[in-house]
């Protein structure tokens, strides 16, 4: 067994068993806490598949944005410390259910589908490459999906801002 | 020990994908229903970039889409936690059986 397939399946165990934390553990702080370590496994995994810039990507957005974000919204919507409820027993009787259900299908079907593995010569995910087809305007090019996404991002941080400002009652 | 090859990978997403899902189901906070979101995002994400390493290696464009997605998950949960505040001001609460004031 190589060093590679055993970093993979440490980097697998750090996945699966953060996500599994972070959806049964009652309290909620440390319920975001397993999924920083979840989402942080996901980095290392494109670092372990080589695409070193979508793992800076990763890191910087999900583990420095949105689990911040997500820690702010605890801070300021829940008392510190106390457990939440737990779900009722049949409702994650039918969640694990439903869950394992799907879960064994996927399994079915990746066991059966044969992929073809390719073998033509690869691209390197290089920041240079990447930022070249992503900003051509040539055939393969990504710049309308760019251009939009930056009007969605703009959309989004002015819909946030106007969804939670204050009113203030007027004197 | 088999070599790691384009099947472990999609399990490990499939895995993470009804993980999330699971949560999904169970959970009745905003926040930790958010964070299941998150999840199955990242499930995707992580089938993108598998298809592009193994079946399609001399294309860029499941980086591409990757890089959509995580755009969108990050605008996507600066709106859901402008609404959770907002919820949170008006009922005191995010459980979401409590906000019923659109309730026909």
């Amino acid at each position: 067994m190589s060093a590679n397939t055993i970093l993979f399946y440490i980097l697998a165990t750090i996945i699966i068993g953060g996500a599994i934390m972070a959806v049964t553990s009652l309290k909620i702080f440390r319920a975001a806490i397993y999924l920083l370590f979840s989402l942080i496994g996901i980095a290392g995994l494109y670092f372990w598949l080589n695409y070193e810039f979508l793992a800076a990507v990763q890191i910087v957005v999900y583990v420095g944005g949105i689990v911040v974000l997500i820690i702010f919204s605890i801070f300021l919507t829940h008392g510190s410390g106390e457990d939440m409820t737990a779900p009722k027993l049949s409702r994650s009787i039918f969640g694990a259910i439903a869950a394992a259900c799907g879960f064994s299908l996927t399994l079915c079907i990746i066991n059966q589908h044969h992929f073809l593995v390719s073998t033509s010569k690869a691209i390197e995910p290089s920041v240079q490459n990447i930022g070249r087809q992503m900003l051509s305007t040539t055939a393969h090019g990504y710049v309308l999906p760019f251009e939009v996404i930056s009007i969605l991002l703009l959309a989004a941080m002015i819909g946030a801002i106007v969804i939670a400002i204050k009113i203030k009652p007027k004197a | 020990m088999i070599e790691i090859g384009i099947a472990q990978l999609l399990v490990v997403s499939t895995a993470l994908f009804f993980i999330g899902v699971y949560g999904f189901l169970t959970r009745r906070n905003m926040v930790t229903m958010l964070m299941s979101i998150e999840l199955i995002l990242n499930a995707v994400n992580i089938n993108f970039i598998a298809f592009n390493k193994y079946l399609f290696p001399h294309k860029l464009d499941g980086l591409f889409f990757t890089i959509i997605i995580i755009t969108i998950a990050a605008a996507e949960a600066a709106v859901a936690i402008a609404i959770i505040i907002n919820l949170y001001r008006k009922y005191k609460s995010i459980d979401v059986e409590d906000a019923n004031s659109m309730r026909f």
